[in-house]
């Protein structure tokens, strides 16, 4: 069963055998190609350990441990991770809520990402956000808002000081098909490229924005169309293929560094699972998801891969498998055992100056609002 | 009859205003066949058809402007937010576009923008949001926020057919969590009038939205406890406000507190202590006092989303500090 891609350039590759080693092998990779076996290695465990932390956070969420919503990237693994992987470590990256990969790519820890989950109180917000958004400049990433499109104004800007001080560093954000009608996309693409500062945007295609297709929202044939518009390069790839992701991410991130200006990457990929874990997908058309599923999947096609080109065997996979779970079961137990934060931190760092605010007098035992101000020793006595 | 939620009563007012006036529509993100985040247009675009129900892009400033473009030609549409929280996004249009165009232009907007508000549902800073005080400060538009499902309908009704763009907050935390039975026919709430949720002599309880429900557990608890006596006045709509409700609790009770679920610092509680200083301070014997939100993005773990957020308890402690003063 075929089913209609989201843009032309899958439909052509997608006419490949299924198992699309096919599509894989056709395209020269430059920089892909200048991967070792342990890179490649490296980039199987990243996309491993993104599913099945997914796997493990869901079965919190059935416990109700997590709290809140729970956002999925199965099938998006190799865009996430093959992406952040074309980044230096003093480059920064702004992650979208599928990006969990890209986030461990840059040096998030599972254990981080299950307190984040989890409501901890050392938690890297210290319970104060969800999920994923989380940062650390230090790793090189920045802790997304929810408002779709305001990273990118954002990250432009972080992309101008690199350039305004000669670092010789890249900015790389995130957007979704969705997310690119937001004006603060428009806005933030257009000034990057008249400054032309050191930015990838890399829009992921997923054929989604909730339940609303690509379709409803975008007229354009494909999202690296508007490059044009904006007047920067502009690329596609399949998305699913974390090899030619790699590729396609480390020729724009190397435009940039070069000082070229920013390149818009489309990655065309598919998001299995619903919006979030509450979401029952009754908008995809019948068998849709299963298809992708059973042929395109992109752990499996690395896997495939690896098999042929790398002679990587079962033991070997079984291993990096284990390993990955051992560490996700140890992270689960520390997070579990973490303290959930101390109601009073709720007041602490919104300002410099000064650093803590005080709780309402109703919470400190205080007798009264006006105990706290100088008064007149009974109402209506004061002189004057 | 049966009862109904909230959120079904919101539904129904829609359906109702669509099927009264074929001039009503609805725009928004995945409100057609998925019956938006919260499913409260479920059922709309099947009846209605995709050209009164439309899916539109992630675009809030167009939703909101192109609302307002169609209410110029008669059209009444009615925009939904996913979350109240991305109003922001649409804040230009409308305290410059919208709230000035009858004033400027002459031109009417008779539209309505609605969404899920409001925190107590572990959403974090950007799922939680109460931003009304930002459009009380800004005149022409008007701002709505029920608290029962039965004002929820009536007031929705009222918004629809109102000559002016009206805010409507839709309190998440209630969505399905309270009922009520619909009155019979057209249940149109007007905009404007407050409503005694609770009579009461000793203190008055000013507020609305989720916090009317804290209050009114709150003087369960006086009444039973202390012996003190609550009234609760459930504020309906918060611009235009309905001064005469306040000046009638205050004479009545002459302690009051407001109480609400945004922040403290620039807040709605602020205003009305205002207007209550000045057109009835002779009747006061105690100072008006404010339960609300501390002044922080309400964050997301349940300890300190608790903490941020008034209780049912902090409206005990202060009620019983002004029923002693
Ligand atoms: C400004 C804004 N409007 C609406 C939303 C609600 N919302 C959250 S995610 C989402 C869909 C995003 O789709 P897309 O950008 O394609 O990303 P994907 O979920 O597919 O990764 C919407 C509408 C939001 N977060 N921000
Ligand atoms: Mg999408």
């Amino acid at each position: 069963m075929e089913f209609p891609a989201h843009s032309l350039d899958l439909d052509a590759m997608l006419a490949a055998p299924p198992g699309a080693d096919a599509a894989l092998a056709r395209a020269p990779r430059p920089h892909a190609d200048k991967l070792d076996r342990a890179q490649r290695l490296a980039l199987y465990r990243h996309m491993r350990m993104t599913r099945t932390l997914e796997e493990r956070l869901v079965a919190l969420y059935r416990q109700t441990k997590v709290i809140g919503g729970l956002f999925r990237s199965l099938g998006q693994e190799a865009d996430a991770v093959g992406s952040a992987f074309a980044l230096e470590r003093r480059d920064i990256m702004s992650p979208l809520i599928r990006n969990m990969g890209s986030m461990l790519v840059k040096g998030a820890t599972p254990l981080e990402i299950l307190r984040q989950y989890m409501a901890k109180g050392n938690s890297p917000t210290r319970g104060r956000e969800l999920n994923i958004h989380f940062g650390d400049l230090e790793r090189g990433f920045v802790g997304q808002i929810s408002h779709l499109g305001d990273m990118i104004p954002v990250m432009a800007g972080i992309a101008l000081s690199f350039k305004m001080r000669g670092e010789d560093r890249v900015v790389l954000v995130y957007i979704g098909d969705g997310a690119t009608s937001t004006g603060a996309f428009h806005e933030g693409v257009n000034f990057a490229a008249v400054q032309q500062v050191p930015l990838v945007v890399v829009v992921e295609n997923n054929g989604y924005a909730y339940s609303t297709p690509t379709g409803r929202q975008t007229a354009a044939n494909s999202f690296m169309d508007k490059a044009l518009g904006y007047g920067i390069a502009g690329v596609q790839a399949d998305g699913n293929d974390v090899l030619a992701v790699y590729d396609v991410t480390k020729a724009a991130v190397d435009r940039a560094r070069a000082g070229s200006g920013p390149t818009l990457v489309e990655l065309i990929t598919y998001r299995r699972k619903g919006h979030a874990e509450h979401d029952n997908q009754s908008y995809v058309p019948t068998g849709e998801i299963e298809w992708w599923a059973a042929h395109n999947d992109p752990i499996d096609r690395f896997v495939a891969w690896l098999t042929t080109h790398d002679s990587v065997s079962a033991d070997e996979f079984a291993e990096i498998d284990a390993s990955v779970s051992r560490e996700i079961d140890a992270a689960t137990d520390e997070a579990d055992l973490s303290p959930m934060p101390d109601a009073l931190d709720a007041l602490d760092g919104i300002y410099a100056d000064p650093p803590t605010i005080a709780p309402h007098w109703y919470r400190e035992g205080v007798r009264a609002a006006v105990d706290i101000h100088e008064r007149p020793a009974s109402w209506g006595t004061h002189d004057g | 009859m049966a009862e109904i939620t909230y959120l079904e009563a919101i539904r129904e007012a829609l359906f109702e205003e669509m099927e009264r006036d074929p001039n009503v529509f609805c725009l928004g993100e995945d409100i057609g066949a998925y019956g938006g985040a919260f499913k409260v247009t479920e059922g709309l675009q099947a009846k209605f058809g995709d050209q009164r129900v439309i899916d539109t892009p992630i675009s809030e400033a167009a939703i909101i402007g192109a609302a307002a473009g169609a209410s110029h030609m008669g059209l009444r549409p009615v925009a939904e937010l996913q979350f109240i929280d991305f109003i922001s996004c649409g804040y230009d249009m409308l305290t410059n576009y919208v709230a000035t165009a009858r004033y400027r232009a002459f031109l009417p907007c008779p539209m309505v923008v609605r969404g899920p508000s409001g925190g107590y549902v572990r959403g974090g800073p950007f799922h939680s949001q109460n931003p009304e005080a930002a459009f009380l400060h800004t005149p022409g538009l008007k701002i709505v926020y029920p608290a029962t499902a039965s004002d929820a309908k009536g007031l929705m009704k009222a918004a629809i057919r109102d000559d002016d763009c009206v805010l409507f907050f839709e309190h998440k935390y209630l969505y399905r969590r309270v009922k009520d039975v619909m009155p019979d026919g057209d249940h149109v709430v007007p905009i404007g009038k407050a409503r005694v949720a609770r009579e009461g002599t000793d203190v008055s309880i000013i507020t609305y939205a989720a916090t009317v429900w804290k209050a009114l557990e709150a003087a369960e608890q006086l009444q039973t406890e202390d012996g003190i006596s609550v009234e609760v006045i459930d504020l309906r709509t918060l611009l235009p406000m309905d001064d005469d409700a306040i000046v009638a609790t205050v004479k009545k009770t002459n302690r009051v507190m407001v109480v609400h679920e945004d922040t403290r610092t620039g807040g709605i509680a602020g205003e009305i202590t205002a207007r209550i200083n000045e057109t009835c301070f002779e009747w006061l014997d105690a100072p008006v006092l404010r339960v609300t939100a501390h002044d922080v993005p309400l964050p997301y773990s349940p300890p300190l989303e608790d903490f941020v957020l008034p209780q049912v308890s902090d409206i005990v402690t202060v009620a019983r500090h002004l029923a002693r003063y």
